[in-house]
C-alpha cells in the first residue's frame, strides 16, 4: 500500500473543455478518501487521471515515490471499481476475478487460493461459476470488488459505485465496503482508497476524509466532523448536511463588541458566541445556519427572526418547518416531541438561531470567516 | 420470451359454465388466430415454393421437368446429380467446390480479421486524420462496383495475379469490404467501455484487450459479417468471371454457368442438382452459425 500524491493536476478535454484546474490532494497510505461533489464536477475525470484511462495534461500524480503519469494502467499499481460493474460478460465470476492474474501468468495454484480468498471475504462463492448476467445487482457489486480487491493493489479507485443499487442494498454495501477496509487495516495491510460518490451520505458515512469538489476544484478536504462543524465556504456549507443548511443574505454592522446582523429589517446580536470567531469586518454576509441550530420560539423574540410558516413536513421523529422571513424561506427542524401540534401554515413563529453554531460567509466569495 | 403456449388459452375451470359472451371471445379470438396462421403459411409456401420446386425438379428426368408445375418428381432419379456431378469437363464438381473453398476460406477470415481491426481503431481510438479516414471509408460503401472494376483490374494485372484467387481474396485481408466495418464500428458504439478500461487496469495492453474482451464481446456481429461473406463469395460470378480464365480454377457459380454453355440440350435436372448442391454449404453454414447468432443478439446487452 502507498500514499497517493496529486500535485496542480489539470484536465483539458480534446474539445478544449477544461475540466479540472490544478487540484492537489494528499491521500495518506491506508486513508479512505472519498471526492464528492454534485454531478459534472470532475470527480470521474480525477479519478480517470488517477487510473491513467484519461491523460494528464498539466501537474503530476504520484504513487508511492513514483510518479505514474506516463504509465499505463496496469502498471500503476491500481485498482478500479466501476459504476456499470463493467464485469466481462463472457466470462464466468471465476474468470473474472482472475482475469489479472492470468495476464500477469500467475501459478495456477496462487490463482486459485487467491480467488478462494476473495470469494470467501465478499461472500461469492457460490457465484464463482455463474455469468455476470446470471447475478443481482448486489452481486454484480461484489464481484466486481472481488476484482479490484484479488489484485492487492497499491491503490483502490471507486466510481459511485453503489448508485446502480436500491437505497436498502446500497446502504448494506456501503457498511460492507467500510468493514473491508477496517479488516484490510487490522489484518496490517491497510487500503489506499479513493471513492467517488455525489451522495454525501456515503461521503460523511465512509471517508477517513472528505474532497469536496466544484466545477474542477476542491473545496475542502478534510474528515466529516470539521466538514460539517467548519465548511471552509458557502457551498461546502450547503453541500454537506440534511437538509441543507439555510443560507441567507445578511448585512453585518457595527463596532466590534456590538455588532449586528441585519436581514429583512430584523436584527441579530452578535454575541460571544460569534464575535471572537470573525476575522472580518461590516459589510454584505451570507449568513448560514442548519435547520438543527434553530430553535422555535414565540414570534417578536428577541434575537430571533419571526417569520410565516409555509410548509410543514412531519417526517415521524422530527417536524421540517418552512418559514419565510422577508424573501428567504429558512428551514428548521424540530423534534417531534416539542412540537407544538397547533401550529398550522400561516402562523407566525419566532426562529432563534443557536449563536454559537451560526457561520457568516463572505457574501462574494463565499468564504466562511467565522471560523478564527 | 414467452411462447404462446406459456399463457392459458381458456380460463381456469369454474363450477358454472361460461358465459354467452365469454363463448363469444374465446370463439372470435380462435378464429381471428386461424385466419392468421393460415394466411401467413400460404404466403410463406409462396415464398419458398420455387426452393422447394428446385428440389423437387433436380429428381426429375429431364423431359418432366418442363410438363409439371408440380414439384414432387414422378419416378425419382438420382440421375442429375450423377451426370452433374461428372460435368462436362475433365473435372468433376468436386474440384470447383474445393476452388470455391480456396477463395471463401481465406476472405471469410481475412474480412474478420481486417474487418474487427480497423473497427476496433475507428470506434475506440482518437488519432490524427481519423475524421478524413472515416469519410473516406464511408464514400467507398457508397461508390458503386463497377467503378472500380477496370482500375482494379490492371492493378492487378500490373502484380500478375490474373488468374489466380489472390484479387478475390487479398482485398478482404485488407479490410477492403466498408459495409462490414461499418457494421462492427455500430455495434461497438453500443458497447460501454468501461470493459475495455477495466481490462485495462487489469493490466491488458491493447492487443490483449482486444483479443480476450472485445472480440468475444463482439463474437455476434463478427460471425454475422462471416456469414454475409460467405454467402456473398460463395455466390459471386462477375469476380471470378473476370480474373480466372481456367477452367480447372473456376469455383462454383462459373462451373454452374459452365454447364449452361458446354452442351447444345441443355441437361436441366443435372444443372438443377448441381445448383441443389452449391445451395448447400450457404445453408448449412447458416443453421450452424444461427444458433450463436440469435444467442449473441439476445445476451449482447450488458445489464445496468
Ligand atoms: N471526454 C470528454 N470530453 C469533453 N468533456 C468531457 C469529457 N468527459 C467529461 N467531460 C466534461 O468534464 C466535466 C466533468 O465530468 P466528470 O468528471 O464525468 O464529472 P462527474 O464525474 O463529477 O459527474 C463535465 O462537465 C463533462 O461534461
Ligand atoms: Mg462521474
Amino acid at each position: 500500500m502507498a500514499e497517493l500524491k496529486l500535485n496542480a493536476v489539470e484536465k483539458t478535454y480534446g474539445n478544449g473543455f477544461k475540466a479540472v484546474h490544478g487540484i492537489d490532494l494528499h491521500v495518506a497510505e491506508g486513508e479512505f478518501m472519498v471526492l464528492v461533489g454534485p454531478s459534472g464536477c470532475a470527480k470521474s475525470t480525477t479519478l480517470r487521471m488517477i487510473a491513467g484511462l484519461e491523460t494528464i495534461t498539466g501537474g503530476e500524480v504520484r504513487i508511492g515515490d513514483q510518479v505514474v503519469n506516463d504509465l499505463v494502467p496496469g502498471k500503476r499499481g491500481i485498482a478500479m471499481v466501476f459504476q456499470n460493474y463493467a464485469l466481462y460478460p463472457h466470462m464466468k465470476v471465476r474468470q473474472n476475478l482472475s482475469f489479472g492474474l492470468r495476464l500477469k501468468r500467475k501459478p495456477k495454484e496462487q490463482i486459485e487460493r487467491s480467488t478462494a480468498e476473495v470469494s470467501g471475504v465478499l461472500e461469492i462463492e457460490e457465484l464463482l461459476d455463474r455469468l455476470p448476467k446470471q447475478l443481482s445487482g448486489g452481486q454484480a457489486q461484489r464481484v466486481a470488488v472481488g476484482r479490484a480487491l484479488i489484485k492487492q493493489p497499491e491503490v483502490f479507485l471507486f466510481d459511485e459505485p453503489l448508485s446502480n443499487l436500491d437505497a436498502k442494498l446500497r446502504a448494506s454495501m456501503r457498511v460492507r465496503i467500510t468493514d473491508l477496509h477496517k479488516r484490510l487495516r487490522n489484518e496490517g495491510r491497510p487500503a489506499t482508497v479513493v471513492y467517488v460518490t455525489h451522495d454525501q451520505v456515503e461521503a460523511m458515512t465512509m471517508g477517513d476524509r472528505i474532497c469536496v469538489m466544484k466545477d474542477g476544484h476542491i473545496m475542502q478536504v478534510a474528515d466529516p466532523t470539521t466538514l460539517y462543524d467548519r465548511p471552509a465556504n458557502a457551498f461546502v456549507a450547503g453541500f454537506i448536511g440534511m437538509p441543507e443548511m439555510n443560507l441567507v443574505p445578511a448585512v453585518l454592522s457595527g463596532e466590534y463588541g456590538a455588532q449586528t446582523l441585519t436581514l429583512d429589517g430584523q436584527t441579530l446580536t452578535v454575541g460571544p458566541g460569534l464575535a471572537p470567531r470573525l476575522s472580518h469586518g461590516p459589510g454584505p454576509v451570507t449568513l448560514g445556519v442548519r435547520p438543527q441550530h434553530l430553535d422555535l420560539v414565540v414570534a417578536d423574540s428577541p434575537d430571533a427572526l419571526t417569520g410565516t410558516i409555509t410548509n410543514l413536513e412531519f417526517m415521524g421523529h422530527e417536524v421540517n418547518l418552512h418559514a419565510k422571513v422577508g424573501d428567504a424561506v429558512f428551514v428548521c427542524v424540530v423534534p417531534s416531541d416539542q412540537f407544538d401540534r397547533n401550529l398550522q401554515r400561516g402562523d407566525r413563529v419566532g426562529l432563534k438561531p443557536r449563536v454559537e453554531k451560526l457561520h457568516v460567509f463572505d457574501a462574494e466569495t463565499g468564504e466562511n470567516f467565522s471560523l478564527a | 420470451m414467452a411462447s404462446i403456449s406459456d399463457f392459458p388459452q381458456t380460463p381456469t375451470p369454474r363450477s358454472e359454465p361460461p358465459s354467452a359472451l365469454e363463448l363469444k371471445l374465446r370463439r372470435r379470438t380462435r378464429v381471428s388466430s386461424t385466419i392468421r396462421y393460415t394466411l401467413l403459411i400460404v404466403v410463406g409456401l409462396i415464398m419458398i415454393y420455387p426452393l422447394i420446386w428446385l428440389i423437387g425438379a433436380s429428381f426429375k428426368s429431364n423431359s418432366e421437368i418442363f410438363s409439371s408445375p408440380w414439384f414432387w418428381p414422378k419416378e425419382p432419379s438420382l440421375q442429375g446429380y450423377v451426370e452433374g456431378w461428372k460435368t462436362s469437363t475433365p473435372y468433376t464438381f468436386a474440384t470447383f467446390f474445393i476452388n470455391s473453398m480456396q477463395i471463401v476460406i481465406p476472405k471469410v477470415i481475412g474480412t474478420a480479421i481486417s474487418c474487427t481491426l480497423v473497427a476496433y481503431g475507428f470506434a475506440r481510438f482518437e488519432f490524427p486524420g481519423k475524421k478524413i479516414l472515416f469519410t473516406i471509408l464511408i464514400a467507398t460503401l457508397l461508390l458503386p462496383d463497377v467503378v472500380t472494376r477496370i482500375p482494379q483490374y490492371l492493378l492487378f494485372r500490373e502484380l500478375g495475379w490474373l488468374d489466380t484467387y489472390l484479387p478475390l481474396f487479398a482485398p478482404a485481408w485488407l479490410a477492403g469490404d466498408a459495409f462490414f466495418v461499418f457494421m462492427i464500428i455500430q455495434f461497438l458504439r453500443a458497447i460501454p467501455r468501461e470493459m475495455e478500461e477495466a481490462a485495462r487496469v487489469d493490466g491488458a495492453n491493447t492487443a490483449q484487450t482486444l483479443l480476450f474482451i472485445v472480440v468475444p464481446i463482439l463474437r455476434p456481429a463478427i460471425i454475422s459479417v462471416c456469414l454475409f461473406q460467405f454467402m456473398w463469395t460463395m455466390n459471386d460470378f462477375l469476380g471470378p468471371l473476370i480474373y480466372i480464365s481456367t477452367v480447372e480454377k473456376y469455383p462454383v457459380s462459373l462451373a454452374l454457368k459452365l454447364s449452361i454453355d458446354a452442351t447444345e440440350a441443355f441437361n436441366w435436372n443435372s444443372i438443377l442438382a448441381m445448383t441443389v448442391l452449391a445451395l448447400t454449404p450457404s445453408l448449412v453454414v447458416f443453421f450452424m452459425a444461427q444458433k450463436s447468432f440469435i444467442e449473441g443478439i439476445s445476451s449482447g446487452g450488458v445489464k445496468g
